[in-house]
């Protein structure tokens, strides 16, 4: 093992390094597909719930008149929305971001929960009129609009 | 007027780089030799032209000159001057100049300085590096020039992200360019060795020190990137995965590769394809970096640019350069001689194996940031977070820290392994020690667990090529890798602690009351309403204890509202001791009045930016040792060939 026949030691080199970045590829590739979060909007969520152990991301809009602080002073519960028909309750404890307001676009990470209410672990909204979370961007035209409005008003 | 200039000394630096890659061209050529002599002086003068240009722009910026485009976009009259100069770079247009001036500068040092190449080495590397430049001139003049004037000019300017009104984030920018376009250099020299077929220990010795001071800037840019991230953001997590984070530590993972392998064939003479392709790996991701974070195909706080044109043309430079690269190493790797040979049990082998899993994890570090993108050209959008990082690189991070520990203590050449069976078993000893109390104390993921013990051991291990030393002997490099490998083991017991022993606590707390986290026992005192020069804020008070007795620590977090932009952000309140910080938020008042406090307390999550900058320390030591020996060498060539002269001389009077 300690001696390497000379003549080959640069091909066996070679060779055992592109073996050892294969498997990286194939155990990534693996990988990839079981922990990747895939992206909902909530009709698509209501129609083919994602599995109950699975953390994935929502995105759309926080239902205005939905949003609530429950007792505990940290929990707050909200609807997110989409222009169409889909709507999911939303549970999330923690300080939400700065610019998170009802009628605001919204991406939530966490997981959907077995009474098909959805925990979230964290929330994504928009930061700035230059930085808006990708899900956001391809939201409806109108929608769009809109936020450039909110984006020039605030300058 | 001074925008103008900036701009006409942007242009003469792109026609004098045109210059030199043309006379680096011709120079090869017989007719041409005459040509040759202008490659240096078009470097220099290259370099001081761009370094020209940018000064103008911090001048426009530092006098806020509301008709240039860009600081009307980006500046503010208001605000701090340290912050309008930082708002020079923090935009497109501006970083990108940064980036060509750097290039240039680094041009014009190894076009002034280096003279133990042969000439035409030399050639053939400033023309390569005329080359690279040539692109990112024609990217910044042709479709984001910094000194575009408006018609008309603004009334005010639109100020800068205040999320980058930070003086960590005014030099985290530079400090990551300076990294970037020092690999730029170690790529120019490997496109110049392979050209000139004269891939050797002397290419290996000239380049070292680029790739060492890159090194040293991306481990530095990341460390503080990290922080930044750590309390700026105010989610308590020191790394997110975020495919801007994952932009810098791809040419981190290559560059320490790189450094490795270099060191390899400057001592040794051997791993001669392998260190050249790693030049070219570790500049591409450097590339690959700059057009993920500047073509604004991912989102994030550094995306300035969403503009499809702008990333078809970094995309398009990208095919060129890399594409270039490897199909001139395809073409030539077969020509360049093998070096000296090694058995698996070595020094070289150990360094070898380590590379190997480096280029391992930068491989999966890529694919989890270029899937999203993958997935999207087919209509599925996915994000890939810890979930994936974490596992999937742990199986490789594992075993090259288990080889990292051990390696030093090899022999070059040949060695075996009952040579280093003693410490090898003290070593294991102690990180078995450690996973078993930590174990039965605590309860902590199997990742955690595993960090914590092969810190302890890696720890231990940095110090043991020191054994039997003697050490004011020791040369400066080794010290160098002692103390970056040490860096890595305080870095990785950060870490390892950071995620085993976090405690978090989410309370709604009127005025007065208290809670607690961890050890403190945290008071809400009140919370005012505060001012600043450009923002107004909610400031709370918080008093922090561990114990009843002496006077508590004040922690003020703020919740802010900057209004040139529009926008508002919460500011963290740390408390720092010896093992650990306390990490305080504020958030909204609840409907009946009480305050929502997010706390962390995180024992020794500091170690983790003390590894960083123990990392880079090393580096310095390294870089210092070999200067000083380069040095030494060359006082000693000159002595012997003054003594040889003199002693011609004699023989001829005898004679």
């Amino acid at each position: 093992m300690s001696r390497v026949k000379p003549k080959h030691q640069r091909l066996v080199l070679g060779v055992m390094a592109l073996v050892a970045l294969i498997c990286a590829g194939l155990l990534a590739a693996y990988a990839l597909r079981n922990n990747a979060n895939y992206f909902y909007l909530p009709n698509q969520m209501a129609s083919d719930p994602p599995p109950t152990d699975r953390d994935v991301r929502l995105g759309g809009m926080v239902e205005a008149g939905s949003l609530r602080t429950l007792n505990d002073g940290v929990t707050i519960a909200f609807n997110v929305t989409d222009q169409e028909s889909g709507r999911i309750p939303v549970r999330f404890s923690g300080i939400v971001p700065d610019l998170f307001v009802e009628g605001s676009g919204v991406v939530a990470e966490g997981r959907l929960t077995g009474e098909g209410v959805f925990r979230a672990t964290n929330l994504l909204a928009k930061h700035d009129e230059n930085y808006v979370p990708r899900e956001l961007e391809e939201m409806s035209k109108h929608q769009a609009e809109e936020l450039v409005v909110e984006a020039r008003e605030a300058q | 007027m001074i925008a103008e200039l900036g701009l006409a000394a942007l242009w003469l630096a792109f026609a004098l780089c045109v210059l030199q890659l043309g006379a680096a061209i011709a120079g090869g050529r017989e007719q041409g030799a005459v040509l040759a002599a202008i490659v240096r002086p078009a470097a220099i003068v290259q370099g001081l032209l761009c370094g020209i240009a940018f000064l103008m722009l911090l001048w426009v910026f530092a006098i806020t000159d509301l008709s240039v485009g860009l600081v009307a976009a980006n500046s503010h009259s208001a605000k701090p001057m340290i912050f309008k100069l930082a708002g020079a770079w923090g935009n497109h247009e501006g970083s990108m100049l940064l980036w060509v001036t750097v290039m240039a500068l680094a041009g014009a040092l190894i076009a002034g300085l280096e003279r133990r190449l042969p000439e035409n080495m030399m050639r053939a590397t400033l023309g390569a590096q005329s080359f690279v430049a040539l692109g990112f001139y024609a990217f910044l003049i042709f479709s984001s020039n910094p000194f575009a004037r408006l018609a008309q000019p603004a009334p005010e300017g639109a100020g800068l992200n205040p999320l980058l009104q930070d003086i960590g984030l005014a030099l985290h920018p530079p400090v990551l360019y300076f990294g970037y376009v020092g690999l730029s250099v170690a790529f120019s020299f490997a496109v110049g060795a392979l050209l000139t077929r004269q891939v050797n220990p002397d290419f290996a010795r000239v380049t070292r020190p680029w790739v060492l001071a890159a090194w040293i800037c991306l481990t530095l840019g990341i460390t503080a990137g990290s922080y930044w991230a750590y309390y700026e953001l105010g989610w308590g997590g020191w790394w997110f995965w975020d495919p801007v984070e994952n932009a810098s530590l791809m040419p981190w993972l290559a560059a320490t590769a790189l450094l490795h392998s270099i060191g390899v064939l400057a001592a040794r003479d051997a791993l001669r394809a392998w260190t050249i392709l790693l030049g070219v790996i570790a500049f591409s991701m450097s590339m690959l970096g700059t057009f993920l974070v500047r073509s604004g195909i991912l989102t994030s706080v550094h995306a300035f640019a969403v503009d499809p044109e702008r990333g078809a043309f970094i995309l398009f430079l990208l095919g060129v350069y890399i594409g270039g690269a490897l199909l001139l190493f395809g073409l030539r790797a077969g020509a360049v001689a093998e070096g000296e040979r090694f058995a698996a049990t070595s020094k070289e082998g150990a360094l070898v194996f380590n590379n190997v899993m480096l280029c391992a994890i930068l491989g999966i570090v890529l694919l989890g940031t270029l899937y999203p993108l993958l997935t999207e050209a087919f209509d599925v959008r996915v994000s890939v977070g810890p979930d994936y990082f974490n596992p999937v690189s742990a199986i490789f991070v594992v075993p090259m820290l288990i080889v990292m520990a051990i390696g030093p203590l090899l022999r070059w050449r040949r060695d075996s392994l009952e040579r280093i069976a003693r410490p090898a078993a003290l070593l294991t000893a102690v990180a078995l020690v450690v996973l078993g109390f930590v174990a039965l104390l605590f309860e902590v993921s199997f990742l955690a667990l595993l960090g914590l013990a092969l810190s302890a051991a890696l720890a231990l291990a940095s110090f043991m090529p020191l054994r039997g030393r003697r050490l004011a002997r020791v040369p400066m490099s080794v010290w160098g890798m002692v103390v970056a490998h040490f860096g890595i083991a305080v870095a990785l017991f950060g870490m390892a602690s950071e995620s085993a022993f976090t405690v978090e606590r989410l309370a709604a707390v009127e005025a007065g009351a208290t809670t607690s986290v961890g050890p403190w026992q945290v008071r809400l005192d009140s919370v005012e309403p505060v001012a600043g020069p450009n923002w107004t804020a909610l400031e709370a008070r918080l008093s922090a204890r561990t114990s009843e007795r002496g006077a508590p620590t004040v922690l003020t977090p703020q919740s802010r509202n900057f209004w040139a932009p529009s926008q508002a952000t919460t500011e963290s309140a740390l408390a720092t001791r010896w093992n650990g910080q306390l990490y305080a938020v504020i958030g909204n008042q609840t409907d009946d009045g009480r305050w929502q406090l997010r706390l962390w307390w995180k024992p020794f999550v500091t170690f983790i930016w003390y590894g960083g900058i123990l990392v880079a320390l090393g580096g310095g030591l390294a870089i210092a040792g070999r200067v000083r020996s380069d040095l030494r060498r060359r006082i000693v060539g000159r002595r012997m060939a003054e003594r040889r002269a003199d002693e011609a001389h004699l023989e001829e009077a005898a004679a």
